[in-house]
């Protein structure tokens, strides 16, 4: 059977399979390998028990949940003590807590949050730990 | 078929659905089938199905300019065209159609017959509700569709970073609230209502249109409880799309099987989309009361398929009966004097021929 206005129809149709497949040749078929956050700092190194403030499940996927509870208890409550999930106690602080022990900021946050797309404005407030020093 | 089977079918299809993803994401065996194998035979579907549907399209000939005409036609020079309602060039058309894409103008002038109570008048009035929650549904799924593509597209590029950070600018809750998830949801909860509560609506319903709307409730519903409730490992997450993307599929551990469930309905979506009346998507493109030129005065649309057709005029009639109708006494165009010589020049006419 005949298609009626074949030119149209099939430029159409062109456009509709490019646009559809835009990710297959956009990514020249590379794939960047999934990241895995280091955990090689000084400091977690020379701990004798490698445990963070929750279970690691807990923090990998809840992790921006407690800096956002911390941020309120501290600035609403002024109370800066938390108590972790083995009963060590932690000063609730983005830049001396967390940034202590994970100092290697582009290799720990960056590493997921880059790949992830994720752009968290924890440091449009925070200094990142190079700048500290 | 009735409100309630219409209703129970669907939600016994989109319920089958959901506990299949759901069994495809608990049972780790099934993970290669339901991260893989499905997507991919979905997107085949998906694709081979949408050029089917079109080219089964094209194959209609539209002989006659069906163009609506919503305005002053092209017509003498002192009287002003309508261009946009009427258009007359190609471009005209064009304009029209991306109007017509973008904001839904036809829509817009929707009108609904109704009884006033107060004065018992019978009225046409302009509804705008479906036009409003039409253009929140359309234009919130586009953002959702182009926020999803970080999860496809590596590196992501700069819009669809700024895109999202458009999107959750509100920066309410962490991780911050996309506003085009919610507003989805919602307008596709308003055209469910209406079509439940408006009884002409509800009377016109069938499964094939409550389906595709639980179908996208239930995937905007998933994205939502995995954004939010249950957090997903985004970063499984993208390993396993970015694989399908780049055709090297990979099969993650550790994702919940909310994921699963979000990606066998969106599957479902994609291999249903051709079939069904999602199917506006491309036909859209192929509508010919929108795509033609309203140019019926200017030029004469003759029906190609037209057979000759036989014809029997009142000369022919009038030389056939004219000496009975002379008997009758009807008045005839040419009198039987002049006859003699009418039968000359038409026997010469025959010889000719």
């Amino acid at each position: 059977m005949k298609i009626y206005d074949a030119g149209k129809v099939i430029a159409g149709l062109i456009i509709f399979f490019v646009v559809f497949t835009f990710p297959v040749y956009y990514n020249h078929g590379k794939v960047e390998p999934a990241p895995k956050p280091s955990l090689e700092t000084e400091k977690i190194q020379s701990l004798y028990e490698k445990n963070c403030v929750e279970d690691k499940a807990t923090m990998r996927s809840g992790h921006m949940l407690l800096l956002d509870k911390w941020r309120d208890t501290v600035v609403r409550d002024r109370l800066r003590s938390y108590a972790g999930f083995k009963g060590t106690r932690f000063e609730m602080s983005l830049s001396n807590t967390c940034m202590d022990c994970h100092s290697n900021k582009e290799q720990f946050c960056d590493a997921c949050h880059n790949y992830a797309g994720v752009t968290p404005y924890c440091w449009e407030c925070h200094l990142t730990p190079k700048e500290m020093k | 078929m009735n409100v309630w089977m219409s209703l129970i079918v669907s939600l016994i299809a989109i319920g089958a659905v959901v506990v299949v993803g759901a069994i495809g994401g608990l049972v780790p065996a099934l993970h290669p089938v339901f991260g893989v194998v499905i997507p991919y035979a979905a997107l085949a579907v998906f694709i081979l199905g949408f050029i089917w549907r079109v080219l089964r399209w094209a194959k209609s000939p539209v002989p006659f300019p069906i163009a609506t005409t919503a305005g002053q036609q092209k017509s003498l020079p002192w009287i002003k065209q309508d261009k946009l309602e009427n258009p007359s060039t190609r471009w005209q058309v064009v304009d029209r159609m991306i109007l017509e894409i973008v904001l839904f103008r036809s829509l817009f002038r929707n009108t609904r017959m109704e009884l006033y109570k107060e004065n018992g008048k019978l009225t046409y009035g302009w509804q705008l509700w479906l036009w409003a929650f039409a253009l929140a549904f359309h234009y919130s799924f586009l953002v959702v569709v182009l926020r999803h593509l970080r999860f496809f597209l590596d590196p992501i590029p700069l819009p669809v970073t700024l895109l999202e950070s458009v999107d959750g600018f509100l920066q309410v809750g962490l991780p911050s609230v996309m506003i085009s998830g919610f507003v989805l949801l919602g307008a596709v909860g308003y055209l469910l209502v209406r079509r439940l509560y408006v009884p002409f609506m509800r009377y016109i319903s069938l499964p094939s249109d409550y389906f595709p709307l639980f179908l996208i409730a239930s995937i905007a519903a998933t994205g939502i409880l995995m954004r939010y409730v249950v957090r997903v490992d985004v970063v499984g997450v993208r390993e396993l799309t970015l694989g399908i993307a780049t055709l090297n599929p990979v099969v993650p551990d550790g994702i919940n099987f909310l994921f699963y469930i979000h990606l066998f309905l969106v599957c479902v979506l994609l291999a249903y989309f051709p079939f069904s009346k999602l199917m506006h998507l491309g036909g859209i493109f192929m509508s010919p009361t929108r795509n033609l030129r309203g140019n019926s005065r200017e030029f004469r649309h003759v029906n190609p398929w037209n057979y000759p057709v036989k014809t029997h005029t009142y000369d022919e009639y009038e030389e056939e009966f004219r000496d009975r109708m002379i008997e009758a006494g009807l008045p005839v165009e040419k009198q039987p004097a002049e006859s003699g010589s009418a039968t000359d020049t038409e026997s010469a006419e025959d010889s000719a021929e």
